[in-house]
């Protein structure tokens, strides 16, 4: 008895001085948000600018968080080739937050007091996405995310922005697509309910679906790590539905979608941007074939802006641009293109030109700011046929 | 009916993998009387030699996947039994005679250690595993059985034999129940205590090899923190059957999967961790000896 209460203490122990840790780095350091703001004029009298980005270059998103952040790169290296903005070269300082929670409110704190950032890039997830945004919001520095999607991203404040499109959205397109190519009437619904983003694409997209006609047979839910869904997709084929809507991440969704063959589930599977990664195939292999997922750009789109991106995308890292690459530099592009109009590097004078941005032709589709501060432009759906991505359809309200 | 023998079989597959994760665990205390938290991470760096092995055993062997799939199988676990004793050379036997907490805390930093090189070296993106391609057999009913669940039954079956025999037919296994009875009455009887605790963690460390190959088999992501749930699961397992006791183990390693996977068909399925760990303390305040386990005690 006495070594396993020494384990529990020890164990205790070490949790406390880890909480301690994390708080005791946040907690000195948040009376400085007017120190923070003024940073931004010490900006200036330097030769360059500096945009902060904090994003998920390993850990479960790692592919997400490199291809946006390759896409950040290449972009602000074409920005600088072409004289940079406001005759100032810009200087990217980028940090990876492990796709852990708790990383990226650090991070962003640390890019803001420290490195006095003009503005900041990131991230991926919206959990994460959500996490920083205050922070930045509280010290007047522009966010840009290049890809969350969850509405609650951008409520956050006046100085936090996106440049994809909003689970909303992407929720309701899903449903019109499950209504209307995949004919399904009934569908059961797999939510990853530690992802912020799974759980709201999941609600809008049922209440489209339920809206239009449609029934919801069963909802399930996992965490996102988990390995084992058997458990869950046998409760699931018991519900005999006729589409499986998976609104997760690539890894679980290439592991639900083989273990659903392996249980004899036949029916198609569909998911959201979540899915979009080269690993969904490596994971699902055969089982990823004939499912379906949105997403903001294909490759294959011919458009000369598109091409001449992917061309340079392919020339630099040797793989296809996917959508997370295409938004990442879009985001760098929408924010050099702000600065410009601004005129400055001052938290505000780039806020009101970001909120300003109209007809952007970027690489993921033309680009409008709205009042809430999210782009509107279209959604693509995608499929998986001989182990390779292919485009299905582009889709609007 | 169908829907209930499916999760049973789901539920009997998963506890399985535990139940193999747990015997380590449980081997171990019985020896050392000590939680030796790299364990997970062993298992771990299993999956990780089946995934680098894999595809150049099976070109060895284009046409019989079954006989590459054991050779993985049996370079994994030669692998992992030497890292296991590795460890416990270098990190755990010159603590020996301190505190259990400074040993305790040692295995916490082995563990991390693990982890975290396990992220540089692989990379910290989750890998997708192939060994051998996976079929249905469908039962009577509409019940599926999967060939990954069978082997992964199989497998667990002939090692927890292969096991008992070791443990209660050699001559190196009784030293072991005579060490985890008393080490310094066993090293009176000329019993080598070093070997003796090496060669535990030796066969632990392969148990847990074997564990992470059959669980990256059946679930084809795996990561370098892939092992910090399944070995907190088996933990679990190992004190609900009773630490220290073999049987044990493995009884609770599938009652744990069982629980979890009916909890999971439920729609309470998120908080399956969480009963898991209600079991564990559940299990530490009214029958802290386990299910199997036999309450000692403690002399001062």
């Amino acid at each position: 008895m006495k070594e396993r209460w020494n384990f529990w203490t020890s164990r205790a122990l070490l949790i406390l001085a880890v909480a301690g840790l994390l708080t005791g780095c946040n907690k000195p350091q948040s009376p400085d948000p007017s120190a923070g703001g003024a940073g931004g004029a010490g900006v200036a009298t330097d030769n360059v600018i500096k945009v902060g980005e904090y994003a998920s270059l390993t850990g479960t998103e790692a592919t997400f968080g490199q291809s946006s952040h390759n896409g950040t790169a290449l972009a602000i290296d074409e920005i600088n080739a072409a004289g940079g903005v406001l005759g100032k070269q810009i200087k990217l300082l980028y940090e990876d937050n492990q796709s852990k929670a708790g990383e990226s409110a650090a991070i962003v704190l640390k890019l803001i007091s420290r490195d006095k950032v003009a503005a900041v890039l990131g991230e991926v997830a919206s959990g994460r996405s959500l996490e920083a945004a205050p922070i930045c919001q509280q010290n007047k520095v522009p966010m840009i995310s290049p890809s969350s999607t969850n509405p609650e991203v951008t409520k956050r404040g006046e100085y936090i922005f996106r440049i994809c499109f909003l689970d909303s959205f992407q929720g309701a397109v899903l449903a019109r697509f499950a209504k209307e190519t995949l004919k399904a009437t009934r569908v059961a619904i797999l939510t990853d309910v530690r992802q912020p983003y799974s759980v709201g694409l999941a609600e809008f997209f049922r209440q489209r679906f339920v809206q239009d006609g449609g029934a919801v047979v069963a909802e399930q839910k996992y965490s996102g790590g988990d390995k084992d869904f058997n458990a869950v997709l046998t409760a699931t084929k018991a519900a005999d539905p006729q589409a499986i809507f998976v609104p997760g991440y690539y890894t679980e969704a290439g592991l639900i979608a083989r273990q659903a063959r392996q249980l004899g589930i036949n029916v198609p599977l569909f998911g959201g941007d979540g899915w979009e990664s080269p690993k969904l195939i490596e994971i699902g292999g055969a089982a990823v074939e004939g499912t379906y997922y949105s997403t903001h750009y294909s490759p294959e789109d011919q458009s000369p802006v598109v091409q001449n991106f992917v061309k340079k995308y392919q020339e630099r890292y040797k793989e296809t641009p996917d959508a997370m690459a295409a938004l990442g530099y879009d985001s760098a592009m929408v924010l050099a293109d702000a600065i410009k109009r601004a005129g400055s590097t001052e938290g505000p004078k780039i806020r009101d030109a970001l909120a300003a941005t109209k007809d952007f032709h970027g690489v993921t589709g033309r680009t409008m700011i709205d009042a809430e501060r999210n782009a509107s432009k279209p959604a693509v759906m995608v499929t998986i046929k001989d182990g390779k991505f292919k485009y299905v359809e582009t889709l609007s309200l | 009916m169908t829907e209930f023998l499916q999760q049973l079989i789901n539920g009997l597959s998963l506890g399985a993998i535990y139940a193999l994760i747990a015997l380590g665990y449980t081997m171990v205390y019985g020896v050392l009387r000590f939680i030796n938290f790299a364990h997970s991470d062993v298992f771990m760096v299993g999956a990780f030699v089946g995934y680098y092995s894999g595809p150049k055993v099976l070109q060895m062997f284009p046409n019989w996947p079954i006989v590459a799939g054991l050779c993985v199988l049996a370079l994994a676990m030669a692998v992992c039994a030497a890292l296991g004793i590795i460890i416990e050379r270098l990190a755990y036997r010159p603590l020996r005679d301190r505190s259990k907490l400074t040993v305790l805390i040692t295995a916490i930093g082995v563990s991390l250690f693990l982890e975290y090189a396990g992220q540089r070296l692989f990379g910290a993106d989750p890998k997708s595993f192939k060994l051998l391609p996976s079929q249905n057999i469908p039962l009577f009913g509409g019940l599926v059985f999967s060939s990954n669940q069978l082997i992964v039954f199989v497998l667990t079956v002939v090692l927890l034999i292969g096991l008992r025999f070791i443990v209660f037919n050699t001559k190196i296994g009784t030293a072991m129940r005579a060490v985890s009875f008393n080490h310094h009455a066993a090293a009176l009887m000329g019993i080598n205590i070093d070997v003796v605790i090496s060669f535990t963690f030796g066969l632990g460390s392969a148990l847990a090899a074997a564990g992470g190959i059959l669980y990256a088999q059946n679930y084809p992501s795996i990561d370098p923190l892939m092992g910090v749930l399944p070995g907190l699961k088996a933990f679990v397992a190992a004190v609900l059957g009773g630490i220290g006791n073999i049987p044990g183990a493995a009884l609770g390693g599938l009652t744990i999967g069982i629980i979890e996977t009916f909890v999971s068909g439920t729609r309470w399925s998120t908080y399956r961790d969480a009963i898991a760990f209600a079991i564990l303390i559940l299990i530490l305040l009214f029958k802290p000896s386990g299910l199997l386990g036999t309450s000692q005690t403690e002399k001062v």
